[in-house]
């Protein structure tokens, strides 16, 4: 591990700094305007550009302005367009800060927010309230989102409670998870073979869509996200501290196992609460922290900041890919963002001489 | 590449889940017509099980899937029609099974038992055909050709009363997921009676999606259709209130007009001898649009 940990150091070495450059913020808040502008105006109506920011500001208080839309094309924009936009920028986001932030904690590159068996658990609790007709699978407050957060929780309860009794190592914790989440797995696919007839509502949950039924799901993640973002972003320079190894961190002044638990806490909170709204979206949480330590520099107080961003712009286009490329079918999200994600995320891999994790 | 597999793997169990791909007609097994009717039935299709009670074969039937919930006084079990269990079949010591999975049909054969396997077929004649074929099978042949007479009967009677719907245009709901499937499966084909058209055609012009593609809500919101029908009323609960409480829902033609119908999702599924209540539902809502236009 302390080889590992010093060329983690290394790699944010002081030469790339710990700051973060405003020009990154720039391009990044560039992109995710660029999405969001798209997934706006593209859809099956064709509206322009002018109509919807009119009818936006129009949705503003104190503002009345005509966008001379008709009454379905005002739902389609408020109601339709701009709640997905809103859930994809949140969903996006808190996967790819949840992402970097399981990474610096764990000192891992291969972590993601479903390590500790967030997938699995979500998957089996969804499964469960499917299976057995809760709810009707549309809204934010139905039996399945709900069902899903609780069983990602407990699975990182479980991860946690069987890592510690193993040893007070990361390795422990991340062994645990991978028990956990095959345990699960395994109950979730025994409850899908006695249950076929529901395979095809389970499959289309786990591969995700950041589909909307007004604005419940955005509003439902919004405290997770919220809270998510504000604990994870203040500990980006204690997990670049930790990145030199517990012992040393801790002669620095740095608790490694207290900064640890409320990181990977904070993290989880929003992953389960992301995959609850929005069922399994795979790979966001990998490509877009790594790509940001590729192209802007491997401290955690770049990071973080920066995977919250681009995770954003990432997800809205993404989504926006789903949504068109077989118009009028939708194609699953968790499809566009490996199938688009990875082969990129190689390319990034491979034009970087100087990567080390 | 693992998701994209994923995807295609689902495509696949969600065409045998919902046993309407039409494009399996081949036959396992066929009944050699000297075989002796059958006299101990398990059925694991829920279409078989309308039908066998239908031709008056019920008392023959030992053990049904646990899907076949139609008639209600059925011998269910806890037997699975997709994921089928050789032996807990075989303990039924049934001399006929008929299901909709090619699954174990092979394994079955071995212990000499005879196989029908059966899909949902392409239009009407192949339900007629897969009725007269039980009807064989069981010894019910006078039965079976009484009830396809009286089914193309109800049918030919529906068409020739129906009111001038060309150009209607619908959206089928499978799911709140908002699957639907296109006028290339059976059920589209009953549809297809009565000159509708099917919003979601084009969203699987060569079929490469079995039938039956997930649509967005925008596309749908977009196409307006003049009816809505809902085959996830049991499932998930779904109705003309909770149609109309949807987001941009609220303004389309058919929930303004009343024409949102609420389905059974089993007689909206199957095509057993049902398919006539489901093709009245149709006919029904037609004569009530069209008198108000």
């Amino acid at each position: 591990m302390t080889a590992d940990a010093q060329s983690a150091e290394a790699s944010a070495d002081p030469s790339r700094g710990t700051r973060l450059s405003f020009s990154a913020v720039a391009i990044s808040v560039v992109w995710i305007a660029i999405a969001v502008v798209l997934a706006m105006t593209t859809g099956p109506f064709d509206l322009a550009v002018v109509d919807v920011g009119k009818q936006l500001l129009d949705g503003l208080p104190f503002i009345e302005i005509d966008s001379g839309l008709t009454t379905t094309e005002r739902a389609i924009v408020t109601q339709i367009r701009l709640p997905r936009v809103a859930l994809g920028l949140m969903v996006g986001a808190t996967l790819s800060l949840s992402g970097a932030a399981y990474q610096g904690a764990f000192r891992n590159p291969l972590a993601d927010p479903y390590l500790l068996g967030i997938a699995a658990g979500a998957g089996l609790g969804a499964t469960i309230a499917i299976t057995e007709g809760l709810g009707d699978g549309r809204g934010a407050f139905d039996a399945v989102p709900l069902a899903a957060f609780a069983g990602g929780l407990i699975a990182v309860w479980f991860s946690y409670a069987a890592g510690h009794i193993g040893g007070r190592s990361p390795v422990s914790l991340i062994l645990a998870g991978v028990a956990v989440a095959s345990f699960l797995t395994a109950c979730q696919t025994y409850v899908l073979q006695a249950n076929s007839d529901v395979i095809r509502e389970v499959y289309t949950w786990i591969l995700g869509r950041v589909s909307t039924s007004g604005w419940g799901e955005p509003l439902l993640l919004l405290p997770y996200f919220v809270v998510t973002l504000l604990v994870v972003l203040r500990y980006g320079r204690a997990l670049d501290v930790l990145a030199v190894g517990d012992e040393e961190a801790a002669s620095l002044g740095i608790r490694p196992q207290r900064v640890r638990v409320i990181v990977v806490i904070a993290a989880s909170l929003g992953a389960a609460a992301a995959v609850a709204v929005t069922g399994l979206i795979g790979f966001v949480g990998i490509i877009v922290p790594h790509t940001v330590r590729l192209l802007f520099g491997a401290s955690n107080r770049i990071v973080l900041p920066l995977s919250v961003l681009f995770g954003a712009a990432f997800m809205v286009a993404a989504d926006l890919v789903a949504r068109t490329i077989m118009s009028p079918a939708e194609l699953p999200i968790g499809v566009v963002t490996a199938f688009v994600g990875a082969p990129f995320f190689a390319v990034v891999l491979r034009a970087s001489r100087r990567y080390v994790w | 590449m693992k998701k994209l597999f994923a995807l295609l793997l689902v495509m696949a169990m969600f065409a045998v889940a919902c046993g309407d791909d039409e494009t399996v007609v081949e036959p396992v097994a066929e009944t050699p017509a000297e075989d002796p009717p059958a006299d101990r039935i398990v059925s694991l299709s829920a279409t078989a099980t309308e039908i066998l009670f239908a031709i008056g074969a019920g008392d023959l039937v030992v053990a049904v899937d646990s899907y076949s919930n139609y008639p209600d006084y059925g011998p269910i079990t806890d037997l699975q029609a997709f994921t089928p269990n050789v032996e807990a079949i075989a303990s039924y010591e049934p001399d006929l099974v008929v299901m909709q999975t090619t699954a174990v049909a092979a394994e079955l054969e071995a212990l000499g038992i005879t196989v029908i396997q059966r899909d949902a077929p392409a239009d009407f004649s192949g339900v007629y055909a897969q009725i007269e074929e039980l009807g064989r099978a069981t010894g019910f042949i006078a039965q079976a050709a009484e009830l396809v007479l009286e089914m193309e009967t109800e049918i030919t009677d529906l068409q020739a009363d129906l009111p001038d719907a060309d150009g209607l245009t619908y959206y089928h709901e499978l799911g709140t997921d908002l699957y639907s499937l296109t006028s290339s499966t059976f059920v589209g084909e009953i549809y297809g009676l009565f000159g509708l058209t099917n919003i979601a055609d084009g969203a699987d012009p060569d079929g490469a999606l079995g039938g039956y593609p997930q649509l967005s809500e925008e596309f749908i919101l977009g196409a307006n259709p003049d009816l809505i029908f809902l085959a996830d009323t049991i499932f998930a609960e779904q109705n003309a209130a909770t149609i109309a409480a949807r987001p941009g829902w609220g303004d389309l033609t058919a929930v303004q007009g009343g024409a949102v119908v609420e389905l059974d999702d089993d007689v909206a599924s199957r095509w057993g001898p049902r398919v006539v209540a489901f093709a009245e539902a149709i006919a029904d809502v037609l004569a009530e649009v069209t008198a108000a236009a």
